[in-house]
């Protein structure tokens, strides 16, 4: 972590603290920042593949499905303790991860684009024909939520878990990326061969940033189906991936507060846009487009230009 | 005879029908500054990459150290003790000019991903430790100044220099430098043939790759030139400026 990077820390725990009192019980807008939570753990994973590493993922919400379903098919099928669910779904997704990411890592660009997608694709196919585990097309229900001390946690409750988790994985992260390990991916991301030449097992580090973010995405999901309590392959298309991008692009990919913007961003436009019925898509999509023209670096360094502007 | 830090033995390169390196021979001397001369074309950055590992040899061996590097990552190479510039500037342009350098310190820092992440005491102290050493190579090399700069906010000349830093922040016993002085000016050059005495002073053993031949004239423990991947000739600078071959394929007719 970074010193400037302690404002912004402190405006989220102080968000944190205020949030009760702000919505007043409000369990809709719970909701929702609950979803902002949980999209930002993947977004800020993939933000360090992407924005930090400089690699890319379209299939992103195969781990996060990954996730999603290993707590549902071992809590609700199995009956098994919901951290069994966690930790299971996490060593899924990063083993998955380490083995489609040996061979597809060496590609660059468009393939590496390409190759992700079509493991998108596979494990969005597989969460729909496995039916006697995963339910399916219609879903698998009757997931349990969480408890800690014999209190389960719904509403209110859930929101912090959320983002008590996402503000330790922030940390975590910001940490990263202030070390040799984060030097090391951003060294991968601006010359490879000048990477390689300086020692850096350029193949092994960029092996572990994926294997790392498959694991964010992994843990946001586990958190997903305690949350919903119902899970169905839908939620885990190439839409979601690309959201998922959309997520790091539009919030700014060159931070880690980039990317936490451009989820919540993401994550509360729809909600907004629902007044507008059948021209909602159309609106989102026109928003995204001016996003993207006028603000190339994303959302948070706009604002932090305008800033700078006023100052002088 | 001084010790042999590296010894090239057979090597050879062909891509398809040309033979970019040709049954080449030739060995280093430890503390030494030997420089490699010839036409463009004539295998140069070739064998750097080659020697460091970018690419696989079609036969031929080099050895470093008393370590054959056959078979050896750029990586593994790299932290034997092989450090290199590039001709064509390979910085990491999204980081700082102290953060390039630090880079440089990688292999010779150890914090896995959860001392890192957690930030434990020893991860801390090495951190503090490699910023320092990367400021000490920033000062050695006259850059200390520009440390918070973007490394693509300096001038090529300036760039130039930091590849250098940052290679020498590896701790490097051999020191590859392939064209540092393209695009600098006189003085700027003069200011470069100081600098690489002084790595030479550090212990460090250059090898220079270089078409500013008063550079390399100036410099040069020793020369190798090639041509079409073969060795032409090879000896101190005052033999190579003679040699009735070297005249001819390199240096020009009116020389």
């Amino acid at each position: 972590m970074a010193k400037k990077d302690f404002y912004p820390l402190l405006i989220i725990i102080a968000g944190l603290v205020l949030f009760p009192l702000l919505i007043r019980g409000n369990e809709y807008f719970i909701t929702i920042l609950v979803f902002w939570g949980i999209n930002a753990i993947i977004a800020m994973g993939l933000c360090l593949l992407m924005g930090y590493a400089g690699q890319i993922s379209l299939g992103h919400a195969a781990f996060f499905g990954l996730g999603a379903y290993s707590s549902g098919i071992l809590t609700a099928k199995y009956a098994l303790s919901p951290i069994w669910g966690i930790i299971w779904g996490i060593t899924l997704a990063g083993g998955i991860a380490y083995l489609v990411g040996k061979p597809t890592l060496r590609l660059k660009g468009h393939y590496m684009a390409v190759a992700t997608l079509g493991i998108g694709e596979i494990f969005y196919i597989i969460f729909n024909e496995l039916i006697p585990l995963t339910g399916g097309p219609s879903g698998l229900s009757g997931i349990p939520l969480l408890t800690i001390g014999g209190e389960s946690l719904e509403g209110l409750k859930f929101f912090y878990l959320v983002w008590i988790v996402l503000l330790l994985l922030l940390i975590f992260s910001l940490n990263l990326i202030n070390s040799r390990i984060g030097r090391a991916w951003r060294a991968i991301h601006g010359s490879e061969l000048g990477a390689l030449t300086l020692g850096i097992d350029v193949a092994r580090y960029k092996l572990q940033i994926f294997v790392l973010s498959a694991i964010y995405a992994a843990l946001a999901g586990s958190l997903y189906a305690h949350f919903v309590t119902f899970i169905s392959p839908s939620s885990f298309s190439l839409m979601f991936s690309i959201l998922l991008l959309m997520m790091v692009v539009i919030g700014g990919a060159e931070t880690l507060w980039g990317a936490l913007l451009g989820a919540g961003v993401l994550t509360l436009l729809p909600e907004y846009l629902r007044g507008l019925e059948d021209f909602e898509v159309l609106a989102y999509g026109a928003i995204l487009m001016v996003v993207l023209l006028f603000m190339p670096r994303g959302i948070l360094f706009a604002i932090k230009k305008m800033l700078w502007r006023s100052k002088e | 005879m001084a010790e042999i830090i590296l010894e090239v033995q057979n090597l050879r390169k062909f891509f398809g029908g040309l033979r970019a390196i040709d049954q080449l021979n030739f060995v280093v001397a430890r503390g030494k500054i030997k420089s490699i001369i010839g036409p463009n074309g004539a295998g140069k950055t070739t064998l750097f990459n080659l020697l460091t590992g970018i690419i696989p040899p079609t036969a031929g061996t080099v050895q470093f150290a008393g370590k054959i590097l056959n078979g050896l990552k750029p990586h593994a190479i790299a932290r034997l003790g092989i450090g290199r510039t590039f001709q064509n500037l390979e910085l990491f342009g999204n980081m700082t000019v102290l953060e390039n350098v630090m880079v440089g310190r990688h292999l010779r820092t150890k914090a896995g991903i959860f001392s890192a992440a957690l930030r434990l005491p020893q991860m801390r102290q090495e951190e503090k430790a490699a910023k320092r050493q990367a400021l000490a190579e920033l000062h050695f090399i006259g850059l200390a100044d520009k440390a918070n700069f973007l490394a693509t906010a300096l001038p090529l000349g300036e760039q130039r220099l930091l590849e250098i830093a940052r290679a020498l922040a590896t701790a490097p016993q051999l020191l590859l430098l392939d064209e540092p002085a393209a695009g600098l000016n006189m003085r700027e050059t003069a200011k470069l043939a100081e600098t690489i005495f002084r790595i030479r002073e550090r212990g460090i053993t250059v090898l220079l790759v270089e078409h500013d031949m008063s550079l390399v004239m100036e410099v040069s423990d020793e020369i190798l030139v090639l041509n079409y991947g073969r060795k032409v000739a090879e000896g101190p600078p005052r033999e190579i400026q003679r040699h009735p071959e070297v005249i001819a394929a390199y240096l020009g007719e009116e020389a």
